[in-house]
C-alpha cells in the first residue's frame, strides 16, 4: 500500500506498519544491490573467483 | 555411463546411485500429484471440498501452515547464532537450517494460495493493507521473509560444482555471503514479528475465552509465547531433519557436537517457554477465564479434553525440556533425537491447539461442542506440503555443499 491508495490515512498505525515493512524490503533490495555491483566490479577488474573464500 | 549426474555431487562426497534416487523422487512426486488433484478440485469446485464450515473457518492447512512455520524457526535462530551471535561451529548446520526455513516458509505460502480460496486476489493484502490485524503483519513479514531465505539459499545453488563454475555466479555466491549478516538480521527481525503477531491473532479474540490472553500494550501474552515455542523447537527440529538424512544416507554430515548445541539451545529455550506458559496457563484458568463467565474445564470437553494438557505441557513439554537439559542425554544419539522429536511434537500441539480449540467450543447458550475432521483434498494438501519438502531436501542434499564437514567426517 502506496499513500496514493484510496484506504490510506496519516495516522501512526500506517507510518509505523509500511514504514517497518519498508525499511525491510529496502535493507535487502540494497544487499542485493551491493552484492550485484561488487560482483560487477570483480569481474571487470579479471579476478580470479575460485581464489577468494567465504567458510 | 548413461544417468551418470556424479560430477554434480558435491565436490569429494557420494551419493546413492541414480536408480534409487528416482524411485525415491517418483514416490514424492506421486505424494504431489495428490496435492495437485486436491488443490484442482478445491480451485475447481470451491472450499465445498473441505471440511471447513461456519464453525471452522481455520482447518488442518493452517495447523499444518503454523506447526511448519514454528519448526521453521531453526532458519532464523541458527542463522541469528552463527551470523550475529558468532557461534562459528553452527556454520557447519546453518544450510541445512536455510534449507528447512525455505521449504517451510514456501510450503506454507503454498498451502495459504489454496486455503484462502482465490489466490489471485492474493495481492489484495498488500494493497489494501488493515494495518490493525495481526494477519496483515503475519502475511507481509512472512512474504518478505521468504525473500530473505531465496536470497540465503541463492548462495548455497550457486556453490554446485558445475554452477560455480561460472565466474559472474561464483563472484555473486561469494558477495552474498560476505555480507549474509544484513540478511539474517532482516530476517530475524521479520521473523520475530510474525511469530508472535500468529500468537497475537489468537490473543486478541476476546470472543473466545480458549484463546484470549491479557498482555502489554498492543500484544497479548500469546504474541511472546508463540516466538518463544518457535526458536525452542525450530533448532531441534533442523537437527532432527539432518538426523534423518543421515540414517538415510548412512553418512556422517556434521559432528555430533552441533547436535548437542543444537539440543542445548532447544532445551534452554523450551524451559524458559514452558515456565512462562505454565505461568500464562495459571492466570488464564484463574482470573481471565472466570472473568469471562467461564471455568477452565468448560475448555476441555468432547473430543478436545484435559489431555491435551499433559500431551501439551507433560510429554511433549517438561518431558523433553527435562532430557534436553541434561548433558548425558545429549550425548546419546538416540536419546537426543527422541527429545527433540518430542519438543516438536509439543510446538505442533499447540499449533493444532490454539487453530481448532476455540472453535470447536461453544461461545454462544444454544451452540453444542463441534467436532473437525479433514477431508481427503485437505489431508492431499497437507501430505502434498511434506511431499514437496522431501523433493527440495533431497536434490539439495543430493547436488548442493550443505554439509562442510561432510567430507571430513566420511574419510
Amino acid at each position: 500500500m502506496l499513500p496514493f491508495a484510496f484506504e490510506w490515512h496519516w495516522d501512526i498505525g500506517h507510518f509505523v506498519f509500511m514504514g517497518l515493512f519498508y525499511t525491510a524490503l529496502g535493507v535487502v533490495s540494497l544487499g542485493i544491490a551491493v552484492a550485484l555491483f561488487r560482483t560487477f566490479k570483480d569481474l571487470y577488474s579479471g579476478k580470479d573467483p575460485h581464489e577468494m573464500h567465504h567458510h | 555411463m548413461p544417468m551418470d549426474d556424479s560430477r554434480y555431487w558435491p565436490q569429494g562426497t557420494t551419493r546413492c546411485k541414480p536408480i534409487p534416487f528416482l524411485i525415491w523422487m517418483a514416490f514424492c512426486l506421486l505424494l504431489g500429484g495428490w496435492a495437485v488433484h486436491s488443490a484442482t478440485l478445491c480451485l475447481w469446485k470451491g472450499l465445498n471440498q473441505t471440511a471447513m464450515n461456519d464453525f471452522f473457518a481455520f482447518g488442518v492447512w493452517i495447523v499444518v501452515d503454523l506447526a511448519i512455520i514454528a519448526l521453521g524457526a531453526g532458519a532464523f535462530f541458527t542463522g541469528f547464532m552463527t551470523y550475529v551471535l558468532r557461534r562459528d561451529e553452527l556454520k557447519n548446520i546453518i544450510n541445512a537450517a536455510v534449507i528447512i526455513g525455505f521449504i517451510c516458509y514456501s510450503g506454507a505460502i503454498l498451502m495459504l494460495g489454496i486455503d484462502i480460496g482465490q489466490p489471485i486476489r492474493g495481492w489484495f493484502g498488500f494493497w489494501h493493507a488493515n494495518v490493525h490485524s495481526m494477519l496483515t503483519e503475519v502475511m507481509f513479514c512472512i512474504t518478505t521473509y521468504l525473500i530473505v531465505l531465496i536470497i540465503e539459499f541463492v548462495p548455497l545453488v550457486l556453490e554446485n560444482r558445475q554452477i560455480n563454475k561460472v565466474p559472474d555466479l561464483a563472484f555473486f555466491a561469494h558477495h552474498l555471503h560476505r555480507i549474509m549478516i544484513v540478511f539474517a538480521a532482516t530476517g530475524t527481525f521479520l521473523s520475530f514479528f510474525h511469530q508472535g503477531s500468529l500468537g497475537g491473532m489468537f490473543g486478541v479474540l476476546y470472543a473466545r475465552p480458549f484463546a484470549y490472553r491479557t498482555g502489554v500494550a498492543i500484544w497479548p501474552w500469546t504474541f511472546f509465547l508463540f516466538i518463544l515455542s518457535a526458536i525452542a523447537s525450530g533448532p531441534s527440529f533442523t537437527t532432527l531433519m539432518v538426523m534423518l538424512t543421515e540414517k538415510v544416507s548412512g553418512r556422517k554430515l556434521t559432528t555430533h557436537k552441533v547436535k548437542m548445541m543444537m539440543g542445548k539451545v532447544s532445551g534452554y529455550l523450551l524451559t524458559f517457554y514452558l515456565i512462562l506458559k505454565g505461568a500464562d496457563t495459571l492466570y488464564w484458568a484463574n482470573v481471565t477465564l472466570p472473568k469471562m463467565g467461564v471455568s477452565f474445564w468448560d475448555m476441555y470437553q468432547s473430543s478436545y479434553g484435559i489431555y491435551l494438557v499433559w500431551l501439551e505441557l507433560g510429554l511433549f513439554g517438561a518431558v523433553p525440556a527435562f532430557l534436553l537439559l541434561h548433558r548425558r542425554v545429549r550425548e546419546s544419539y538416540g536419546l537426543l533425537a527422541l527429545a527433540m522429536i518430542l519438543n516438536c511434537l509439543g510446538a505442533v500441539t499447540n499449533r493444532f491447539v490454539f487453530t481448532i480449540q476455540p472453535l470447536a467450543i461453544p461461545v454462544l447458550p444454544f451452540e453444542k461442542w463441534q467436532f473437525y475432521w479433514p477431508t481427503i483434498p485437505e489431508w492431499g494438501i497437507s501430505f502434498g506440503v511434506i511431499a514437496y519438502g522431501l523433493i527440495i531436501f533431497s536434490l539439495a542434499y543430493r547436488y548442493l555443499p550443505v554439509f562442510p564437514q561432510e567430507v571430513e567426517l566420511n574419510k
